[in-house]
Formats: structure tokens, C-alpha cells, sequence
């Protein structure tokens, strides 16, 4: 049987894409995979009795290592921000492209903690900042001084001892280029060195807290519980950093979203579902619902996508208990097709996470695929004609020539950067100044005008023709262009609309990093949990890789 | 040191906040960005060339020909640049094309680099006495490497070159016989048994 992928005209409108969550292709999953064989190494850990110094620790394999370097810092009170306009933090990281030489630590220890004041050099490869949650690493300094573990309803509650609230890669304030490190294979899947960096973050907030805790009554302290470590991740605020990312990286985000679509067309064409494969699917499924009651948020749009998630997946179980049939042909499609029916899309999308889960042989192969060559697809073929260019709009954007831009309500707000940090930001367009410095985001808007204006021109005129009096809207023909080659590339809604939740667009890119607990402080920013209930670094040998649901 | 991606950022924004569209403004990054890595002065040209570009009368080409003579302050390099780089499968056909004063030409040179990579053949580009061969967008050879502004040359053309061997055919073919001296003379049992195949295609 061939089943068809699935129509991006669907699969790419916002509150679809805002309704993705993580899976085995997720970014943190396939990270831990590919370096579960490397050897993990805490090489230096100089902090004072307040847990303030430097850190260094290690992941090695043959002549490969990347280390990362641990800044912990005082901060006053006053000072602790999550917002993009802090400019001190609790903590400061970067990761090195091997070994860092005293003079390489004397060096970053200058720069490091600035961030984007700082410089850093291309044998620094990810750059990050995060903040304790005070609260809660008080209270585990506290306990563990004391000889007690802490209360798990309170870490439960939290998920995290420290958030970041930035990690740069790729370039940024002097790091590494990624052309410079792009062919080796450790790093083939997306963001695997901001992954790495998270991942060992994570495991320095235990080790200080330890240390703290120790110092602090050495007879008595205990080591925090190695389950309770676990149950334990990152967290992480993001904000409009991120939204305008995967409008500006079309073929990138074309390949992870094709991944999963074809991850999901090769389960749904499987004929035959073994009872292994069934089991893991049930047993991931059931497992997972704690995470979902276990998802603390106090945005009411977000309560309501939790509260409708776990009725309809509470419905969609005991139909799968009672009513449905594994052993029927071609059952994942049967259960996909019942899901489009009946459920809304934040469940559809949840089970077919799911439905990857048995799947190693289907999945894998793709996560090599999820990176990109954006550099192969910039040059805009002008020997192509209009009426090429024109039935590429017509066929790829088939909604959004439809929209009516000269309503006000559909041309509400604009993107800008902004000038005193350098960030995304969205506004209303009829309220704030600065529209006249739009960035090139309102993509919808641009390609409707662009449909406007071959209409008046000759068919048969070339690309270069047209463009040697229209260069205008040139960003928007080397896109169509794009879009023709990648399905997948483009947001298939208006950007820049009354009814945008820009959310939606940083829960897409988080959902391909494995975030969990997605808990939107507004329309415009959210906090995340990542690494919650994955395996310890000295655990990654062997572990079970479907520790999301345990 | 800063980085490409740090490069083409800023070449990207500072190009349309000089009033190019954010389409054009991108190509530009990209020519930076292959400047620098060339080790030519990308980000010193254009940044001279904006702070000059409002006092300039640009001429802005927009249909390329075999020869363009710019009427006033000479030819915008980046408009002359982007209109090369889309019209080049034309262009190629003319063999060679001139250009009488263009500005800031050190920032026409990226686009044309990434012209031969569109015909698949070298172009070489003569800027007044700078002589420049664009190998397929993949490299640059020239007998010019100065770290400077060059605000304007009066003579700019181009030439694609054809895709020929450099050799002659007796060069070849002596190579050619010497490296026959790694292959194994073959006997009838190698004839009969080294290869995969039967003898004959009727079987």
C-alpha cells in the first residue's frame, strides 16, 4: 500500500505546527544517542564554598573531544533576570572544540560571562547563560546539608534547578561557523552541540548543588538521589528569538518536518504491527500520560490544549483497549485515520510521536537527514519563466492567495529587530512606529503581492527579465523557488495577522529540540523543560531509550 | 575575529538599511561573506562604498550589454552585479562583456564568481590592471591581493572562457601511456576468469 504524505497545505498552518510534540527524531534524543558510545569526563571542578568557580567537563571519542567550560558566578538578587535584557547570570558556559589550554580558560573566564558583550573564537563552538531556580536549589542545598533528600513534589513542580535563557551557536559574537565542523559525522543531526551543551549543564547544576550542600555541613550532607537527579532537567525561557528562525531557514525547516512525515507514511504503509511493536506503542502511550498530567502551566490557552489533549488521548485509549484491532492490515494507518476523525490535532500530532517509538529502523535513517546545505538552493533560476513562477504560487500557496491583505485585521503586525538587544520582536504595525523597518518575515503578505504583479506581466518574460525591474520582492522569488524543491519549507498561514500566536512557532522549533511541558508565560514567550528523565552522563552507555515516558 | 555568519548579518542589514531590497541585500551578504573567505576586502569596500553612496550619481543598470557605458558617477557594482548574475546565461553568449567605469568594483567581483558556477565555466574578469580568473565559485586566482578600498575602475569586462583542455592531445596521450604501465597484460586464463561476466551476451 502507498500512502501519501501528507498534504503540507495541512500540516503547516500554525496551530498545527504549534501542536507538535517531541519524538524519537527530537534533537536531545538523537544527541544522546549519538554519543552514548563517547567517554564522559568531569575534568576540573574548582568552586569555593558558595559554589562559584570553574568547571570543566568532557565527552571523548578516538581524537575528538569537546569540552565544556562552567563559569558560576555571584549574582546579586536584584541583578537575576530571565529577560533578554539581563546582563549577568548565575551561571555562564561555553563549549570548546577540545581540550582548553589554562591560557583558553583564562581567556573565556573574561568573555564567557559577558555573552553577547563578550568575543569569543572559533575554538568555541556554543555559547550559554542560565539561572538558578533559587527556590528550589536552596531548598536542595537545605535538605541535602541536612543529610534528607528534598521534597519531590517540589522539584516535581518545578523539573529543573537551573534555566537557561539563551544557548548561540553557529557564528554568533565570534563562535565557530558551522562550516568549519559540518562534516563531522558526530554532528550531523541539527543543533547537536547546543544539545550537548544543555545536556552537560544539566549534570554541572547537580554537581554544585552537591558541593554546596557538602561544604556547607560536610559530616552530615548526603549526594541528591541519582533517580531524583534524573527526574531532573533543564529548563529553558525562550522567547521571539526563535519564531523567525524557521521562516528564515526554509530548506532546514523542510527537512525536519519531511522526516517526520515520512517517518509517519513508512509506519502507516507497515502491513503487519508485531506485538512487540504493539507494546512499545501501548506501553509509551499509557506511560506518557503522566507527563502530561505532570505539566504544570498557568496559561489559560495552554490549560485548555492540556485539558483537551488528555480527554481526547483518556478517549483514545480506551478505544484502542476495547475497540481496536493491532492485528488487522495495515493498523497504524487505520488508527491514524481514526485520530484525523475524531481528535483535535494537538492528540493527532501527540500519537504520531508515538507511533515512531518502535520504529529505530524507520526513524534513524532520517535523523541524518534533518540537517541542511541552505547554501545549494540560494541561487534563483532567472532562465525560468513567469508563468513557471506563477503556477509554483498557485499550486504551493493555494490559501494564502486568498487572504485579503488590505484589510487591516490581516496586515496587523510587523517584525522588527530590536535595537537595544538585537532580538525579533513583533508589533502592531497601526499602534508602534518602526513599521517602515519591517524585516522580511510577512512572507504571505510578500507572496500575494508577488502573485499580484505577475499577473500583469508577459508569461513568457524570464526570471531575469522580470527581476531586472522588480527586485523588490527578489527575497520572495528565491523562495518560491525553494518552496517548489521543499514541500515542507514553508508556514502555510499569515504571519503577521490579528490571530497570530507567535508561540505557536517557537513550540514547533522546541518540539524538534525534545522540549517538554511547553508553559507560555504570554503569547510571546514560554518556558521549556529538556533532559527531564534522561539517563546521567555516566548512565549513557546503557539506557533505555525510552526514558521520556518513564 | 569575527565570523562569516557575523559577516553576512551584518553585510545583510547594513545593505538594506543603504536602501537595497532585502532580496538584493542578501545577495550581498553572500558576496561578502565569499570575499572574506577569499581573503579579499569585502567588508572594507563595502562599508566605504556606503558611506560614500548617497554623495555618488549611480548608474543602475538594469538589461546588461556587451557594452555599457555608465553617464553619470559610473555604475552601481552591486545592481551591475545582480543583473550580470541573473542575466548570465544570456551574457555568455556575447563572449565578452565591458563595462566603462564601475564603482566600488571589488563588490561586482562575488557576483560574477557566482556566475560561472551558473554556466559551469571560468570567467575571467579584468578590473583596469587587475586580472582576476573565477574558477566555478570555487576559487580565485589573480595577480592582485591588496588589503584596500578601490572606489571606482574605468574599465571593467569579462570574459567566459570555454569549457577546453589545457593540454594538447600528444600530452594526453603520453600520460596516458604511462599510466597504462599500472595495468596487468592479460593472459588467456585471466581473460577467461577475471571478469564477472560470460564471454559472450547470449547465454
Amino acid at each position: 500500500m502507498n500512502v501519501e504524505l501528507r498534504d503540507p497545505n495541512v500540516v503547516m498552518k500554525l496551530s498545527r505546527l504549534g501542536s507538535f510534540h517531541q519524538s524519537k527524531l527530537s534533537f536531545l534524543r538523537s544527541f544522546l544517542n549519538e554519543f552514548k558510545e563517547w567517554d564522559y569526563k568531569r575534568d576540573l571542578f574548582e568552586l569555593d564554598e558558595h559554589g562559584y568557580g570553574i568547571a570543566v567537563y568532557s565527552f571523548k571519542k578516538k581524537n575528538r573531544v569537546y569540552s565544556l567550560i562552567c563559569f558560576a558566578n555571584e549574582l546579586d538578587e536584584n541583578e537575576r533576570s530571565d529577560r533578554v535584557i539581563a546582563t549577568k547570570w548565575d551561571a555562564a558556559f561555553t563549549l570548546h572544540d577540545g581540550i582548553p589550554t589554562k591560557q583558553d580558560i583564562e581567556r573565556l573566564r573574561n568573555e564567557v560571562p559577558k555573552q553577547e558583550f563578550g568575543r569569543l573564537s572559533f575554538k568555541e563552538l556554543t555559547l550559554s547563560r542560565a539561572n538558578k531556580s533559587v527556590r528550589v536549589f536552596n531548598h536542595v542545598v537545605e535538605n541535602l546539608s541536612e543529610g534528607k533528600q528534598p521534597d519531590r513534589n517540589l522539584l516535581n513542580s518545578v523539573g529543573y534547578l537551573y534555566r537557561t535563557t539563551a544557548v548561540y551557536g553557529s557564528g554568533k559574537f565570534g563562535l565557530a561557523d558551522r562550516f568549519r565542523i559540518k562534516d563531522r559525522e558526530e554532528i550531523y543531526g541539527p543543533f547537536r552541540l547546543e544539545m550537548m551543551l544543555v545536556y552537560l549543564v544539566r549534570q554541572f547544576t547537580f554537581d554544585q548543588v552537591n558541593h554546596v550542600a557538602k561544604i556547607k555541613n560536610p559530616k552530615k550532607a548526603v549526594k541528591l538521589d541519582e533517580n531524583i537527579c534524573k527526574s531532573l532537567g533543564i529548563g529553558n525561557s525562550t522567547g521571539l528569538g526563535m519564531a523567525p528562525f524557521i521562516v528564515n531557514h526554509p530548506t532546514l525547516l523542510n527537512n525536519w518536518i519531511s522526516a517526520r512525515e515520512i517517518a509517519l507514511k513508512k509506519i502507516r504503509e507497515i502491513k503487519k504491527i508485531s506485538k512487540k511493536n504493539q507494546n512499545i506503542f501501548l506501553e509509551c502511550l499509557k506511560k506518557s500520560i503522566k507527563n502530561i498530567t505532570s505539566w504544570n502551566t498557568e496559561s489559560e490557552y495552554q490549560i485548555n490544549k492540556i485539558k483537551s489533549l488528555l480527554k481526547d488521548l483518556n478517549e483514545f485509549i480506551i478505544y484502542l483497549d476495547n475497540n481496536f484491532n493491532f492485528e488487522q492490515d495495515y493498523a497504524f494507518n487505520e488508527l491514524y485515520l481514526h485520530l484525523e476523525k475524531k481528535y483535535c490535532e494537538e492528540c493527532i500530532e501527540y500519537v504520531v510521536s508515538m507511533m515512531m517509538e518502535p520504529y529505530d529502523d524507520i526513524v534513524l535513517p532520517l535523523i541524518k537527514e534533518m540537517s541542511s546545505e541552505e547554501e545549494k538552493y540560494f541561487n534563483i533560476p532567472t532562465e525560468r519563466t513567469v508563468e513557471d513562477l506563477k503556477l509554483i504560487l498557485e499550486k504551493k500557496y493555494p490559501d494564502i492567495l486568498t487572504i485579503d491583505f488590505t484589510k487591516d485585521e490581516n496586515n496587523l503586525n510587523f517584525w522588527f529587530i530590536s535595537k537595544n538587544k538585537e532580538e525579533p520582536r513583533l508589533a502592531n504595525r497601526f499602534d508602534e512606529m518602526g513599521a517602515e523597518l519591517e524585516q522580511p518575515l510577512a512572507i504571505a503578505r510578500d507572496i500575494k503581492r508577488l502573485h499580484d504583479l505577475l499577473l500583469k506581466v508577459n508569461n513568457n518574460w524570464t526570471i531575469a527579465k522580470f527581476l531586472s525591474t522588480n527586485n523588490e520582492l527578489r527575497h520572495i522569488v528565491r523562495r518560491a523557488f525553494i518552496v517548489e524543491k521543499f514541500p515542507y519549507s514553508e508556514i502555510q498561514d499569515n504571519t503577521i495577522g490579528k490571530t497570530i500566536v507567535p508561540i505557536d512557532m517557537l513550540r514547533l522549533k522546541l518540539s524538534f529540540f525534545g522540549a517538554l511541558k511547553f508553559d507560555p508565560r504570554s503569547d510571546k514567550w514560554l518556558r521549556i523543560c529538556m533532559f527531564q528523565g534522561a539517563p546521567l552522563p555516566d548512565q549513557l552507555k546503557n539506557y533505555d531509550e525510552h526514558w521520556v515516558y518513564n | 575575529m569575527r565570523s562569516l555568519s557575523e559577516i553576512e548579518t551584518v553585510s545583510k542589514r547594513s545593505s538594506r538599511a543603504a536602501g537595497y531590497s532585502w532580496g538584493i541585500a542578501e545577495e550581498v551578504a553572500k558576496n561578502i561573506r565569499l570575499l572574506e573567505i577569499f581573503n579579499l576586502p569585502g567588508v572594507k569596500n563595502l562599508n566605504s562604498f556606503f558611506k560614500k553612496k548617497k554623495k555618488l550619481s549611480l548608474d543602475m543598470i538594469s538589461a546588461v550589454n556587451q557594452d555599457n557605458v555608465a553617464n553619470r558617477d559610473g555604475y552601481c557594482p552591486i545592481i551591475a552585479g545582480v543583473n550580470v548574475l541573473d542575466q548570465i546565461k544570456t551574457l555568455e553568449k556575447l563572449n565578452q562583456v565591458n563595462f566603462k567605469k564601475v564603482l566600488y568594483p571589488l563588490l561586482f567581483l562575488p557576483f560574477i564568481s557566482r556566475a560561472t558556477a551558473v554556466i559551469g565555466k571560468r570567467i575571467f574578469l579584468k578590473i583596469d590592471d587587475k586580472e582576476f580568473l573565477l574558477n566555478f565559485n570555487n576559487n580565485i586566482y589573480s595577480n592582485y591581493s591588496k588589503n584596500e578600498i578601490i572606489e571606482s575602475a574605468n574599465n571593467v569586462y569579462l570574459k567566459v572562457i570555454e569549457n577546453r583542455d589545457s593540454f594538447n592531445d600528444d600530452e594526453w596521450n603520453e600520460l596516458y601511456k604511462l599510466s597504462e604501465e599500472t595495468f596487468v597484460e592479460e593472459n588467456e586464463s585471466l581473460k577467461q576468469g577475471g571478469a564477472g561476466a560470460g564471454l559472450t551476451d547470449n547465454d
